[in-house]
């Protein structure tokens, strides 16, 4: 007999993957780029990233995982020392 | 007061999955990642319709990394309080949140609301407050500030905002705050002290919405910044029987250190029709506001 909570769990229960909104990093007309020299590693841009596109490292520095962000902007405006740029990524 | 060198041992934990279904600068998302922080990953979410139930992407798939039910509009207080007492029942006792709009909460599931408030539910309720019913297409809320434009409010809306936070506190639960995704380290304190409590604990929190207020979608974070500085929203909670000013409010008790409120204003296209008697007017609300706050804030640290 099959159980109902089974069906349940195997074909109704939606599970925690990267991408199920899409790969977003195609969204993006503009990219940000973090210059490691001028970061001081606080932080703000990780906290702040809504898409939880960036990864604050061990040694408190940055990445940012291009395939997924959806270049809103916002670490740019939160970082204190301005280490983040954006360009143009627009093909025309 | 929890720090970021607390919260660096999630530097490389991804509290949402990346690739999520929302607009860029989506405000939902940081205040997610922010309450999934403060509990640590151990929370349940209800969340009725709205963006929230469209941002986690497409069935088998979904961005979020906690349990959460997807329910209707005006049933998150119920299931909630269902679900909490099926936890408790068995003995387990992790923490039942409901993450909901302000469409859902103002207006739409507020009866439900307010019973779960008057029966001391044990769950968290947060007011993801983007100050309309975005998921639609930005119609007009009872949270939606007056003389915001939205597209059933071409005019700008006529109605006052509803000070959802104060109704929530005349229902006599223990915990009351209002909080903002600009000010990550307050909400987080505060969802923490919230889980320290048993009954039903309400928490506002403001979260510009970047389609919806019409504003770049850079200034997410800076735009709920403005609204704290300019003295426009007003951090608070009430504690253990107290209500106080909130620390990155408190500055702003004193008028002459906010911020000129056009500087929020004036950043949002949903106030461009505003005159210079509009704001004018809105400036006065805001101080009415800011009075009727401390003046609770003294009559509740009397008691
Ligand atoms: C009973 C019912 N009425 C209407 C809808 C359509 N609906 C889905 S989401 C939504 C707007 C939600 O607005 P809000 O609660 O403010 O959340 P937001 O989308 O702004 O996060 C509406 C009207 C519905 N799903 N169920
Ligand atoms: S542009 Fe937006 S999504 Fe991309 S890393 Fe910066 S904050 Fe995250
Ligand atoms: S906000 Fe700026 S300084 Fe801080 S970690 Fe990010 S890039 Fe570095
Ligand atoms: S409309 Fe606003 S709240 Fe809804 S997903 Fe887009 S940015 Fe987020």
């Amino acid at each position: 007999m099959i159980k109902v909570s089974s069906i349940y769990v195997k074909y109704l229960l939606s599970r925690p993957a990267m991408g199920a909104g899409g790969k977003t990093g195609t969204w993006r007309v503009r990219k940000p780029i973090v210059n490691l020299d001028k970061c001081i590693k606080c932080g703000l841009c990780w906290l702040y990233c809504p898409e939880n596109a960036i990864d604050w490292l061990e040694d408190k520095t940055v990445t940012i995982d291009y395939d997924y962000c959806k270049g809103c902007g916002i670490c740019v405006d939160v970082c204190p020392v301005k280490a983040i740029s954006m360009i143009d990524e627009r093909v025309v | 007061m929890v720090t970021m060198s607390e919260l660096h041992k999630y530097g490389r934990t991804k509290l949402i999955m990346p690739g999520t279904a929302a607009c860029p600068g989506c405000p939902l998302q940081i205040g997610l990642r922010q309450l999934i922080m403060a509990l640590e990953g151990k929370l349940t979410l209800v969340i009725p319709a709205g963006c929230s139930s469209v941002i986690p992407g497409a069935a088998p798939y979904t961005s979020f990394t906690v349990p959460v039910m997807h329910v209707p509009f005006a049933s998150s207080p119920s299931v909630a309080s269902g679900l909490v007492r099926a936890l408790r029942a068995r003995g387990v006792d992790g923490h039942v949140v409901v993450w909901a709009g302000d469409g859902a909460t103002a207006d739409i599931g507020f009866a439900a609301l307010s019973g779960a408030a008057y029966r001391n539910e044990d769950i968290i309720y947060i007011l993801a407050d983007n100050e309309a019913y975005m998921n639609t297409g930005i119609q007009a809320s009872g949270t939606t500030p007056k003389k915001a434009w939205t597209t059933t409010s071409p005019r700008g809306k006529a109605e006052d905002k509803k000070d959802v936070a104060l109704i929530m506190l005349m229902h006599k639960v223990p915990y009351v705050a209002t909080a903002s995704i600009a000010y990550p380290i307050d909400f987080i304190d505060k969802v923490r002290r919230a889980a320290s409590i048993r009954g039903f604990k309400f928490i506002h929190l403001h979260a510009p919405c970047p389609p919806g207020w019409k504003f770049p979608d850079d200034y997410t974070v800076k735009v709920a910044r403005l609204a704290v500085e300019t003295g426009m929203w007003i951090l608070w909670e009430y504690y253990q029987g107290k209500l106080t000013i909130s620390p990155p409010s408190a500055p702003y008790r004193d008028k002459q250190r906010r911020k000129p409120i056009e500087e929020y204003i004036r950043i949002q296209g949903r106030f461009a029709q505003l005159s210079k008697d509009d704001v004018r007017e809105i400036e006065a609300m805001v101080d009415q506001e800011w009075g009727v706050l401390m003046r609770l804030a003294n009559i509740f640290n009397i008691s």
